[in-house]
């Protein structure tokens, strides 16, 4: 077993002679884009929701890093009576739970989860396990156009009364009483309406990765040939299947707890508000997997790629996946280690969260071992992976910190965890993003990024949110709690330089928009496989950008 | 302890010198660690650490003035506000300052948990991010194409394989022994000495002391009041928590409306305040003085703006304090509920006598509290 991946590299079947054929035969304009059954122009539309979703989102963070630059309430008063004139200041400070409420959904579940599975997932699944399409073109349609709907209930969720003033201002986990009796008004019922609907997207994406993993590989091409993104992607579909469907279930009781006289999770009832928690952080945990795995996925063709070697360690890449998606599962409770937990609980949750840290390390090491003797090159992909690699370390060793529930009663709701979280998501699952994006960019838009504007977007935007998270852990370690407004003044010079790292952090997606737009139009014209002998996987096979409909001959693996 | 060290020595034993001899060699000497990288610009709180019981105050002479002596006179008394003691606000002690660790900690648990991070997990964390930092440095100069024009295609190593998924089972279990026996210790309390029931409300704490039949309603001191008693803004409140020195002090926690969470770091305390749940959570400090906490669950719009001061007294000046309040101590009177009834102020005198013995665990579903949705409070 020297080379257990698929490697194509005899297969030389797919453009040239395609370019008159009839399957190349493409829609108009608005059959191509509204009425779509083509996995590469959905996953488009994807990815074009995904930066939209994210320049919101990001513009959100940016304004609370903005009123969080100094000591007391600077800019929240005037940014709510500009939304809604005549606001009180109880009205103004409910305005930014409005707003942490918003980053938190927005970034999960209208940017980083469209971006990885339906993005990434739909352009390079069907070509890497050599398929036509998904399984289930049409079910990939209305997968993504759920989500829109759910995007605007979610932004207009902000103009409806929702308790203390506008907008759902309930973090979010959404906790109940908060989300129930602590919020009168229909943003809330807006807000839950707009999850059930993403996660409804969410389930039909799953459901057709699977089907389509399970059914529509290449011939020859076994789950153990299978490349580490499809793998990836497969086992977030299960997570996806498992854990989305409590969450529903919890949410539909906050739903009638609001509004038909139920005590699902009213204590007066007879209910339980933990309850619901337990609900959440059963789908919660499973969640943050799914946010990183496609990474995971997508940092190893990367780093495979540019060391101009095999994957090291295959079999134990796709299992640690495996493994991680399936302890995923059994380590929620940790995010409620307060919540008034008997002792020998805690101690299950603490021994088993730090289970997971034993597959993700075993992923670290591949990572550096597939480099180990091979010969690199640091185009901007894997500049970006290379951050994801040391960053994503630096995220999960403070999670073994906070896996010990008793250390974790320090560290609960401190911005010790909006550290650690967002070294693995905004400094993990961004960075992964990035690294597929400049990676694939040539074979979506069949032209070439400007290597010099992404070198230049890497290295700001690396400094940056460095700068802008890691003063976060100094913060919570002096106690600071998160979703706060204001904080007491020994505070002040962490946060102001934390502020001035997302303005670094600006300036590097400056480049980026820049790069996009110059590269779209502009850009050379990029050729079938860019990135030489390390790129082996069935994409790079094809035309850049692919036929609109490829591999009409399915291509044999060997 | 022995078991712990038996597992450094495992470790050490597996190349993992580094780790262990770190572990090994902070342990005894605690100080050492932080003060070398503590910023320069904490020498007003260092010196105040130095010397616990002494105000910074001589640092901010503009403030000196406007600090009152605080005794418990007929005068404040007569105030709204009263406090137990002369306890001020320290710089870097019981509240947070401009550092990078841990705040100092003065409870048993805390000094237990701040050394279990201080000295086990954040050296084998640093350790594993440099070890990852060194070997993505090494392959990057050594593998560059420039350097290694030929790549290898090797894709298995058993041995290695083998070796970075055992040995982090193995650093895991080191945390982990230490880890657990925290968490016994958490959920092991002494004797209490003293029961403080805490319920969190839209936006403010309430305390009752069943035993001495008081009742308080703490809210936050808008900036001008803080900056005139000399306390930290964002932190300092109207009526403390008040509790004597030395004194275990069991905590039951519910809450109003939504949940609220009570947390006070300098004590390593942290619990949820869930409506309709009495959780039970503990401390106790040597150290008179004055702590600061804030309520670390989202709970609505001045989730900011609920702070929580324990003031640490002298049991005389506990005393004092309860009687200022118009609470008996138990035992100290032959007729408590009706004295404590006959107070202004006290509501619902339900003084047991009795210390309530502790519970290894959080109580659930005790008969539910008042479920009330309007605030109590009068502004």
């Amino acid at each position: 077993m020297t080379d257990t991946t698929a490697n194509a590299v005899h297969f030389e079947a797919s453009h040239g002679e395609h370019a008159h054929h009839d399957a190349d035969h493409m829609p108009g304009f608005f059959a191509r884009w509204f009425m779509s059954t083509n996995h590469k122009d959905i996953g488009t539309l994807y990815l074009i929701f995904a930066i939209i979703a994210g320049i919101i989102g990001g513009g959100i963070s940016g304004l609370m890093r903005w009123e969080l630059a100094e000591p007391g309430i600077q800019h929240l008063e005037a940014w709510a009576q500009f939304m809604n004139p005549g606001a009180t200041y109880d009205e103004a400070l409910h305005l930014w739970n409005v707003l942490i409420t918003a980053h938190g959904l927005i970034m999960v579940f209208f940017m980083v989860m469209p971006a990885m599975i339906g993005g990434f997932g739909n352009w390079f699944v069907p070509l890497m396990i050599g398929a036509p399409d998904m399984a289930f073109p049409r079910m990939n349609n209305i997968s993504f156009w759920l989500l829109p709907p759910a995007f605007i209930l979610l932004l207009s969720s902000a103009f409806f009364p929702g308790g203390n003033g506008p907008g759902a201002g309930i973090g979010w986990t959404a906790y109940a009483p908060l989300s129930t009796s602590g919020s009168s008004g229909p943003a809330v019922d807006l807000a839950i309406f707009s999850l059930h609907i993403a996660g409804a997207s969410s389930i039909l994406g799953a459901v057709n990765f699977i089907t389509t993993i399970f059914n529509m590989r290449a011939p020859g091409m076994t789950l153990h040939k299978m490349p580490l993104f499809a793998w990836s992607v497969l086992v977030t579909a299960f997570l996806l299947l498992l854990s989305l469907p409590v969450l529903a279930g919890a949410i539909t009781m906050l739903l009638t707890d609001r509004n038909f006289g139920t005590h699902f999770f009213d204590a007066a009832g007879g209910g339980d508000p933990v309850l619901y928690q337990h609900l959440f952080w059963f789908f919660g945990h499973p969640e943050v997997y799914i946010m990183i795995l496609p990474g995971f996925g997508m940092v190893s063709h990367v780093v495979a790629t540019f060391s101009r070697k095999p994957i090291f360690g295959y079999l134990g890449m796709a299992y640690a996946m495996v493994a991680i998606g399936v302890i995923g599962f059994v380590v929620w409770a940790h995010h409620m280690f307060t919540v008034g937990m008997d002792v020998n609980t805690k101690m299950y949750f603490t021994a088993a969260t730090m289970v997971i840290a034993v597959p993700t390390g075993i992923k670290i090491f591949s990572w550096i071992a597939t480099m180990w003797g091979g010969s690199l090159t640091f185009q901007t992909p894997m500049l970006w992976a290379l951050g994801f690699i040391f960053m994503f370390t630096v995220g999960g060793v403070t999670g073994v910190v906070l896996a010990n529930g008793g250390v974790d009663t320090y560290m609960h709701d401190t911005y010790y965890v909006v550290a650690h979280f967002h070294y693995v998501l905004s400094l993990g699952a961004v960075f992964s993003l990035f690294a597929g994006f400049y990676y694939w960019f040539a074979k979506m838009s069949g032209r070439m990024y400007n290597e010099m504007l992404g070198q230049l977007h890497f290295w700001i935007f690396f400094i940056g949110v460095n700068v802008l998270f890691f003063p976060m852990h100094f913060l919570g370690l002096q106690g600071m709690q998160r979703r706060v407004p204001d904080y007491t003044d020994a505070f002040a010079d962490y946060n102001w330089l934390a502020s001035w790292g997302y303005a670094i952090m600006g300036i590097g997606m400056i480049f980026f928009f820049i790069n996009l737009i110059w590269s779209l139009f502009a850009g050379r014209k990029a050729p079938d496989n860019p990135w030489g002998e390390g790129a082996t996987t069935l994409e790079w096979t094809l035309s850049s950008p692919p036929p609109f409909h490829q591999f009409e001959t399915l291509p044999r693996i060997d | 302890m022995r078991t712990l060290f038996k597992h450094f020595a495992f470790a050490a034993a597996l190349a993992l010198a580094p780790a262990a001899a770190i572990g090994q060699a902070a342990a005894p000497t605690q100080p050492t660690v932080q003060a070398p990288s503590a910023p320069p610009s904490d020498a007003i709180s260092a010196q105040s650490q130095a010397q616990p019981a002494q105000p910074a105050q001589s640092s901010d002479p503009a403030l000196a003035p406007t600090i009152s002596t605080d005794a418990p006179s007929d005068a404040t008394v007569a105030q709204a506000t009263t406090f137990a003691s002369t306890a001020r606000a320290e710089p870097g002690i019981g509240q947070p300052r401009h550092y990078w660790g841990l705040q100092e900690q003065f409870s048993p648990i805390g000094v237990e948990a701040a050394s279990f991070h201080n000295y086990i997990l954040m050296p084998a964390i640093t350790i594993i991010s440099l070890l990852v930092l060194f070997l993505l440095a090494w392959v990057i100069i050594r593998y560059r194409r420039a350097a290694n024009p030929a790549p290898s295609r090797t894709t298995h190593n058993t041995v290695l394989e083998v070796a970075w998924t055992l040995v982090p089972v193995l650093i895991l279990v080191v945390i982990a022994v230490p880890s657990i026996r925290l968490l016994a210790h958490q959920y092991s309390p002494p004797q209490a000495d003293l029961t403080v029931k805490v319920i969190g409300n839209q936006w403010y704490w309430e305390y009752e002391y069943p035993d001495h039949g008081i009742s308080l309603v703490s809210n936050m001191l808008d900036d001008e009041q803080a900056r005139a008693r000399g306390e930290p803004r964002q932190l300092a409140v109207d009526e403390r928590m008040v509790v004597p020195v030395g004194a275990t002090v069991k905590l039951i926690v519910t809450s109003n409306d939504v949940i609220h969470a009570f947390g006070v770091p300098a004590f390593w305390t942290k619990i949820d305040a869930v409506p309709g749940r009495l959780n039970e959570t503990w401390f106790s400090t040597d150290r008179p003085g004055l702590y600061y906490g804030v309520c670390y669950e989202l709970c609505g719009a001045r989730h900011g703006y609920m702070p929580i001061a324990v003031e640490v007294v002298t049991p005389e000046q506990f005393a004092a304090w309860v009687a200022s309040k118009g609470g008996q101590m138990p035992g100290a009177a032959p007729a408590p509920a009706a004295t404590a009834a006959g107070q202004p102020g006290v509501t619902a005198a339900q003084s047991t006598e009795a210390v309530p013995a502790p519970t290894n665990v959080a109580q659930e579903a005790v008969p539910a509290p008042v479920l009330s949705r309007e605030s109590t409070q009068t502004e």
